[in-house]
C-alpha cells in the first residue's frame, strides 16, 4: 500500500511542474501580436501541458482513492489538492468557451500557489471517522470544491480586469486594495517557503500547555513568534514566544496555526517588498503594460459567466448535499456551525453579485471588485474557519 | 393609469413602459428609468417593460408592497442578514459551548469583556433570535413582491414582442450590423442555419425575429418559487404535528418506550458495538493514528428491535409488544420506521454489576472468605454467603459524591456507585458495617474484624438515540429541487433573440442575448460563414 | 361618454383588485412572519396545561398497602390530588418532602391524596430514601419515565395540584414551601369531604 500512496504523490508532483510549464508557456502568448484570445502554437502546448497536468492529478486522486478506501477528500491536505484540481478543471472548461490564453497566466499560479499549501499539511492516510463514512462524503465535498473552483476563475478574471482597468497614474483606495489582493497571494507563497525550509531542517519545538482538561503538548514546526497561553517551552535550545495566543483562538491547535499565520505574514511582505524593490512601481502597474491587448469586456463575461456556472454547482454541494448529508449524519439538515454558516454567506454574497449585475447594471470594474471579494469568503471560509473557529468540520 | 399610444406602431403601451412593447421603439419620456437617455445602446432589462413597482405609489399597501418590490431593498437585506450571519460566528453559539456551565460565565472567562458583551446582546443565540427571524422573512417576502411585479410584465412583452422592430431599436442593439445588397441566396442560407441551430423564425413582412432559449428568462422566479417553497417548509416546523425531535437513552438488553411515538414504538438495545482503527489491522493509517494521542472511532452502533405496542392507551401499564423490525443503528445509517428516524447520536458507559469479597482486616494476604456481587440495575437487599456469612445492602447511592459530609446521589445513573453493606458474621449477632465504593472502602468504626474489598465490575453500554420525525423534510427537497431547477434553467441558457430587418436595399441584422455576448457573436459569424453578408458588430467594443 | 364612462370604471375595478390582491398577499405573509417569530419566543408547549383533564396512567406503588401492586390513577378519583414528580437524587426534591408528609395525615382526611411519583432508575433508592424520611403517602416508580413523557416534565421537581373533578389547577416548578404548599391543597380540597 505504501507503494501506491508514493506513486500517487509522484503523480501529483508530476501535475505540480506541468502546470508549471504550462504557466511559463501561456506567459509566453503575452508576446504575440495579435489578441490575447488568438491560437498559436505556443498557446497550444500550453493547454496541451494543462490538460496533462490535470490528468496527471486525476492519477493521483485514483491511486490515493484505492490506496485509503476512501476518497481522497477527508483532511485538509486532500481537500486542498483537490481543490487546486478542479480550480485547474474549471479553468480548461472556461478556456474551451472562451480561448483566453492570459486567463491562464493567472489561474495556473493560483492552483500551484493552492496545490503547494496543501503539501504542507501532513500527507498521510488518515482514517475516516463514523461521521464521515458515507458517500455524501465524496459527492458533498467534490460539488462543493468544483463550485468553489468555478467561482475562483472568476476571481482570475476580476483580477486581470482590475489591473488592466485601475489607473495607475495616482495612487488611490483602488490601487492600494490591489495590492492587498497581490499581497496575499505573496503570503501564500510566504507559508509555502517558509514551511518548506524549517521542515527540510526538521524543526521542532515542544509547548506543555495547561488547561482545564490537564496537561497536551503543542509540537511547533516554525520559531514561536506567539506561544500557546499557559503554555511552557519544554524543548531546549528554541526560540521563546514574543507573545500569548489570544484566548479567543479556538479551533484545534489554534496556537500553532496562528504562529504559522504570522510567519506567513511576514515571510510574504519580505517577498513583497522586494519585487517592490526592483520594480520600483506597485506591482499591479507593473503588469498592467502587459494586458493591454486584453480585451476587457471579454474578460467582465467571462467573470460573470464563471459566477453563473459555479453558483448553481456551489448551491447544490454546499447547501443542498450538504444539508441532506447533515440530516442523515447528525439528524439536522441544518445547526449553524460555523462553516455551514460561512456556506450560506458564500451563497448570501453571490446572490448579491447576480442580482446586482442583472438588475442593478453593476458590470465591468463594480462586478470585478465583487468577484474578489466573493474569492476572499471562499478563502476564509476554507483557512480561517478551520484556524480560528472551532466547529464539526475542524479536521486539521 | 394612463396608456402610452406609441407614435410607430400604434401599440398601446402600459403607463412607465420603457421600450414599445410591439416594435421596440424608446417611448421618450421613459428613457430615464433604465438610464437610456446617456447611452448609445439601450438597456434591455426586462424587455423596456412597465414595472408596476415603479408606476404606483397610491396607498399605504401600495407603498408597502412597492418597498418590497425593490431589487435595491432586497440587495440591502441579503447583505444585512449576510453581515448579521457573520457577526453569528464570531464566537461560538450558545449550543456549541459546554452544558454543564453557566452560559454567561462561560462567555466571560473565555472572551473577557467582549465575550460578556456578546452574550449580554443575545448574540450566543443569534440564529434562533426574532430580529434574525425577521431579517429571512423579510427577504422571503421580497422575494414573493419583487417576482410578481417582474414576471407579469416580462411574460407579456415577450409573449407580444412582433418581428418587426422599429430602426431606432435595432440600431441601438449591441449586435448589429448593415449589408448592402445581400443576395437572396445568402440570406436563405443564413435562415436555414438558423433553423439548424434550433432558432424558432417568425416572420412579419419580410422582417424575421430568429429567438431560441426565451424559458431560460423564466429561470429566476422558478428558483424564487422554489426558495419560498423552502421558506414555507422552514416555517412549518413551528407546527408541533410536523416536526418531532426527542432522545432516548437505552441500556444494552433495555427496553423502552420510543418517545414522542406516544407509546406506539419501544426499542430493545440487544448490543451496543464501539470500535476504533487499530494500528496493526489498519496498517495504511498507522502514521495517522501515531499522531493521535486517543484511539480514533471507527463505529458506533446500536443492533437494535423495534416493538409495536399493541396496549397503548394506559401509561405505564404493562406493554403487549409485537416485534415489527429489527436492524443495526449507525451514524450515517438511521433506522426508520413509520415516519420515525433513529439516529445513533451518543453514548455512554455505565457499570452493570460490582463484585466484591470478604477477608479479615488482619489478613495480609487478604484471602477471600466469602464473595458476592450487585446487580447494578437491580440490587438484591439480602446477601447469604459461603461460611455462613451474610451482607446486608443498607444503602446504595449509583453515583456517589460527599455533599456537606453526607454521602448522597449525583443522579440515578450507575457513575460512580457507592454502598453501605451491613455485614454478618457467622460468629456474631451484631452486624459490622462498610462503606464501599471504587477507590473506597471505609471501616465505619475502624474496629471490624472483616473488610469488604473489590473485586471486579462489568460495565455496559447506553446507547444515545435520536428520535426524529420531520414531515417538512418532503417540502424543503421540493423547494431546493424547484431552485436548482430554476437556478440552471436561468444561469446555463440564454435568451437569444436575432432580428432580420429588410431595409430598401439593406439587410439589418441586429442580436440581443440577455448572456454571453462572445457565444452570441462567435455563432452568428459562424452562421453566416461564407456569406456575403456583414458580420455584426459589438457596439459596446467600439466605444 | 358612455365608453369613457366604461373604460374609468373597467380601471377603478382592476385598481380595486390589485389593491385587494396586494393586501392579502401581504397580510397573509406578515401573518407568516408574526407566528414564526412567536412560536420560536414561546419555546414548547406543554404536553399537560392548567385547565386540562389530567390523563390516567398506571404504576408500580412502591410503599403501603399497596406496595408492589400497580395502581391507576382512577383509583383516586373524586380526591383532590397532589401529582408530585421527584427523584431521589435531586436535593430540591428532598427539600419539600417532609413538609409533604407533615401535611398529609391532616389533609388525607379532608380527601386530599399525595402520589408521589419517582423517576428513579431502582426500586432499592426509593426505599431507602422513603426510610430515611418516614414517608406514608403513596410514591409510585416510572422507571422508563413514561408518565414524567405524558405530562410533558422537564424539571425535578414539578407538582401538579388536581382537583376532585380531575382538573389541572396549578401546576409547580421547583420546590415548595410549606405555607404554599398548605394554600395548594386548600384549593383542591374535596367540598363535602
Amino acid at each position: 500500500m505504501d507503494g501506491l500512496v508514493s506513486i500517487s504523490s509522484n503523480f501529483l508532483y508530476l501535475a505540480f511542474v506541468l502546470y508549471l510549464a504550462a504557466t511559463f508557456f501561456f506567459g509566453g502568448t503575452i508576446r504575440s501580436k495579435n489578441s490575447t484570445s488568438s491560437q498559436t502554437w505556443v498557446s497550444r502546448v500550453a493547454i496541451g501541458l494543462t490538460i496533462l497536468g490535470f490528468l496527471a492529478s486525476v492519477v493521483y486522486f485514483i491511486l490515493r482513492w484505492i490506496a485509503s478506501g476512501h476518497a481522497p477528500v477527508s483532511n485538509l491536505f486532500e481537500f486542498t489538492t483537490f481543490f487546486g484540481m478542479m480550480l485547474v478543471l474549471a479553468f480548461i472548461v472556461m478556456y474551451f468557451i472562451y480561448r483566453l490564453n492570459i486567463l491562464g497566466l493567472f489561474v495556473l499560479p493560483v492552483a500551484l500557489l493552492i496545490i503547494a499549501y496543501a503539501s504542507m499539511f501532513p500527507t498521510e492516510l488518515s482514517p475516516l471517522v463514523p461521521s464521515l463514512k458515507s458517500h455524501w462524503l465524496y459527492i458533498h465535498v467534490t460539488t462543493v470544491s468544483l463550485g468553489e473552483a468555478v467561482l475562483a476563475v472568476s476571481f482570475a478574471a476580476g483580477l486581470i480586469y482590475l489591473i488592466k482597468e485601475v489607473d495607475q497614474s495616482y495612487r488611490s483606495k483602488r490601487t492600494t486594495w490591489l495590492e492587498i489582493i497581490i499581497y496575499s497571494l505573496y503570503a501564500t507563497l510566504g507559508f509555502v517557503v517558509i514551511s518548506s525550509i524549517f521542515s527540510a531542517t526538521d524543526y521542532n519545538a515542544t509547548f506543555e500547555v495547561t488547561n482545564e482538561s490537564g496537561v497536551s503538548t503543542l509540537e511547533y514546526h516554525l520559531p514561536a513568534i506567539t506561544g500557546p497561553a499557559d503554555g511552557t517551552l519544554v524543548t531546549t535550545d528554541r526560540m521563546e514566544p514574543w507573545f500569548d495566543t489570544p484566548g479567543w483562538m479556538n479551533g484545534a491547535e489554534a496556537p500553532r496555526k496562528f504562529n504559522t499565520l504570522l510567519w506567513s505574514f511576514a515571510v510574504g511582505l519580505v517577498f513583497y517588498l522586494i519585487t517592490r524593490l526592483i520594480l520600483r512601481k506597485r506591482i499591479a502597474a507593473a503588469i498592467q503594460p502587459y494586458l493591454r491587448k486584453v480585451n476587457s469586456d471579454l474578460v467582465d463575461e467571462i467573470s460573470y459567466r464563471a459566477v453563473a456556472i459555479g453558483f448553481p454547482i456551489f448551491t447544490l454541494g454546499g447547501l443542498i448535499f450538504a444539508m441532506i448529508w447533515a440530516q442523515e449524519a447528525w439528524n439536522r439538515y441544518w445547526g449553524w456551525d460555523p462553516k455551514e454558516v460561512w456556506a450560506l454567506i458564500t451563497w448570501f454574497f453571490y446572490a448579491a453579485f447576480l442580482h446586482l449585475r442583472l438588475s442593478q447594471g453593476w458590470h465591468g470594474e463594480k462586478s470585478a471588485w465583487l468577484a474578489v471579494v466573493g474569492f476572499a469568503i471562499i478563502m476564509f471560509n476554507l483557512i480561517a474557519v478551520n484556524l480560528v473557529l472551532a466547529g464539526l468540520h475542524s479536521y486539521a | 393609469m394612463k396608456r402610452i399610444v406609441c407614435e410607430a406602431c400604434g401599440h398601446s403601451n402600459a403607463e412607465g413602459t420603457v421600450l414599445c412593447q410591439s416594435c421596440g421603439k424608446p417611448i421618450e419620456k421613459n428613457q430615464h428609468i433604465d438610464g437610456n437617455e446617456k447611452t448609445k445602446l439601450l438597456n434591455m432589462r426586462y424587455d423596456g417593460s412597465a414595472r408596476r413597482s415603479q408606476t404606483y405609489n397610491k396607498s399605504f399597501v401600495d407603498k408597502i408592497w412597492n418597498f418590497f418590490s425593490s431589487v435595491k431593498v432586497g440587495v440591502w437585506l441579503i447583505v444585512l442578514t449576510l453581515l448579521a450571519s457573520a457577526l453569528g460566528t464570531i464566537f461560538p453559539q450558545e449550543m456549541y459551548i459546554p452544558q454543564d456551565v453557566q452560559p454567561l460565565d462561560h462567555y466571560r472567562e473565555q472572551y473577557g469583556i467582549a465575550g460578556q458583551i456578546y452574550y449580554q446582546l443575545g448574540l450566543h443565540n443569534l440564529y434562533s433570535s426574532w430580529w434574525y427571524m425577521i431579517l429571512i422573512a423579510l427577504i422571503g417576502i421580497s422575494i414573493v413582491v419583487a417576482s410578481i411585479d417582474r414576471v407579469v410584465p416580462l411574460y407579456k412583452a415577450l409573449k407580444m414582442q412582433k418581428p418587426k422592430r422599429h430602426e431606432t431599436f435595432l440600431k441601438r442593439q449591441r449586435l448589429f450590423s448593415q449589408t448592402n445588397q445581400p443576395s437572396l441566396n445568402d440570406k436563405e442560407k443564413f435562415l436555414e442555419r438558423l433553423k439548424s441551430k434550433r432558432y424558432k423564425l417568425t416572420e412579419e413582412d419580410g422582417h424575421i425575429l430568429a429567438e431560441k432559449g426565451r424559458f431560460t428568462r423564466w429561470g429566476p422566479y422558478v428558483n424564487h418559487l422554489g426558495l419560498i417553497i423552502f421558506l414555507i417548509g422552514a416555517l412549518l416546523r413551528f407546527v408541533p404535528f410536523m416536526y418531532i425531535d426527542e432522545f432516548v437513552w437505552v441500556r444494552e438488553g433495555e427496553t423502552l418506550p420510543i418517545k414522542g411515538t406516544e407509546r406506539e414504538y419501544y426499542i430493545e438495545n440487544n448490543d451496543f458495538i464501539f470500535e476504533t482503527y487499530d494500528e496493526e489491522e489498519d496498517r495504511k493509517f498507522a502514521e495517522a493514528l501515531q499522531n493521535q494521542s486517543a484511539p480514533v472511532a471507527s463505529n458506533y452502533q446500536t443492533d437494535a428491535v423495534i416493538y409495536r405496542n399493541h396496549e397503548a392507551e394506559l401509561v405505564g401499564a404493562e406493554p403487549d409488544l409485537e416485534k415489527v423490525k429489527e436492524g443495526s443503528i449507525r451514524v450515517n445509517h438511521p433506522l426508520k420506521i413509520d415516519g420515525f428516524s433513529l439516529y445513533q447520536s451518543s453514548y455512554q458507559s455505565e457499570f452493570s454489576t460490582m463484585s466484591f469479597y470478604i477477608h479479615e482486616t488482619d489478613d495480609k494476604d487478604e484471602q477471600e472468605l466469602a464473595n458476592f456481587t450487585v446487580d447494578l440495575s437491580n440490587p438484591v437487599n439480602h446477601y447469604e454467603l459461603d461460611n455462613g456469612f451474610e451482607v446486608e445492602l443498607v444503602r446504595y447511592m449509583p453515583d456517589y459524591y460527599l455533599d456537606d459530609g453526607e454521602p448522597k446521589s449525583k443522579t440515578d445513573y450507575p457513575n460512580n456507585p457507592a454502598f453501605v453493606f451491613a455485614v454478618y458474621p457467622p460468629d456474631a449477632s451484631e452486624p459490622e458495617y462498610s462503606f464501599a465504593g471504587i477507590g473506597r472502602n471505609i471501616d465505619a468504626t475502624g474496629e471490624n474484624d472483616y473488610k469488604i474489598a473489590l473485586n471486579g465490575f462489568d460495565v455496559q453500554y447506553v446507547t444515545g438515540l435520536a428520535v426524529k420525525r420531520d414531515y417538512t423534510l418532503p417540502i424543503l427537497m421540493i423547494g431546493g429541487l424547484i431552485f436548482m431547477i430554476g437556478v440552471v434553467q436561468g444561469l446555463y441558457w440564454q435568451h437569444r433573440r436575432i432580428w432580420i430587418h429588410p431595409k430598401g436595399n439593406e439587410l439589418w441584422v441586429a442580436a440581443h442575448t440577455n448572456k454571453n455576448w462572445y457565444g452570441l457573436k462567435r455563432e452568428i459569424d459562424t452562421l453566416m460563414e461564407d456569406t456575403s453578408l456583414i458580420r455584426v458588430v459589438d457596439q459596446q467594443e467600439q466605444k | 361618454m358612455g365608453k369613457i364612462e366604461e373604460a374609468n370604471n373597467k380601471k377603478q375595478k382592476k385598481k380595486r383588485k390589485r389593491l385587494l390582491f396586494r393586501s392579502i398577499l401581504l397580510a397573509i405573509m406578515f401573518g407568516a412572519l408574526l407566528f414564526a417569530v412567536i412560536s420560536s419566543l414561546s419555546g414548547d408547549s406543554k404536553q399537560v396545561e392548567v385547565g386540562d383533564q389530567a390523563p390516567n396512567f398506571q404504576l408500580k406503588q412502591v410503599n403501603g398497602e399497596n406496595g408492589g401492586q400497580a395502581v391507576t390513577f382512577e383509583q383516586f378519583k373524586g380526591k383532590g390530588i397532589m401529582l408530585n414528580f421527584w427523584a431521589t437524587w435531586c436535593p430540591p426534591c428532598e427539600a419539600e418532602m417532609p413538609y409533604m408528609q407533615s401535611l398529609y395525615p391532616e389533609y388525607k382526611e379532608k380527601g386530599v391524596e399525595i402520589l408521589a411519583v419517582s423517576s428513579d432508575d431502582t426500586e432499592k433508592v426509593i426505599h431507602d430514601f422513603i426510610d430515611k424520611h418516614d414517608l406514608t403517602f403513596p410514591v409510585l416508580h416510572d422507571k422508563k419515565e413514561e408518565v414524567f413523557n405524558q405530562y410533558g416534565v422537564l424539571s425535578y421537581p414539578t407538582s401538579l395540584f388536581i382537583n376532585p373533578e380531575g382538573e389541572v389547577v396549578e401546576i409547580v416548578e421547583g420546590p415548595l414551601t410549606l405555607e404554599r404548599l398548605e394554600e395548594y391543597f386548600q384549593q383542591i380540597v374535596p367540598e363535602n369531604g
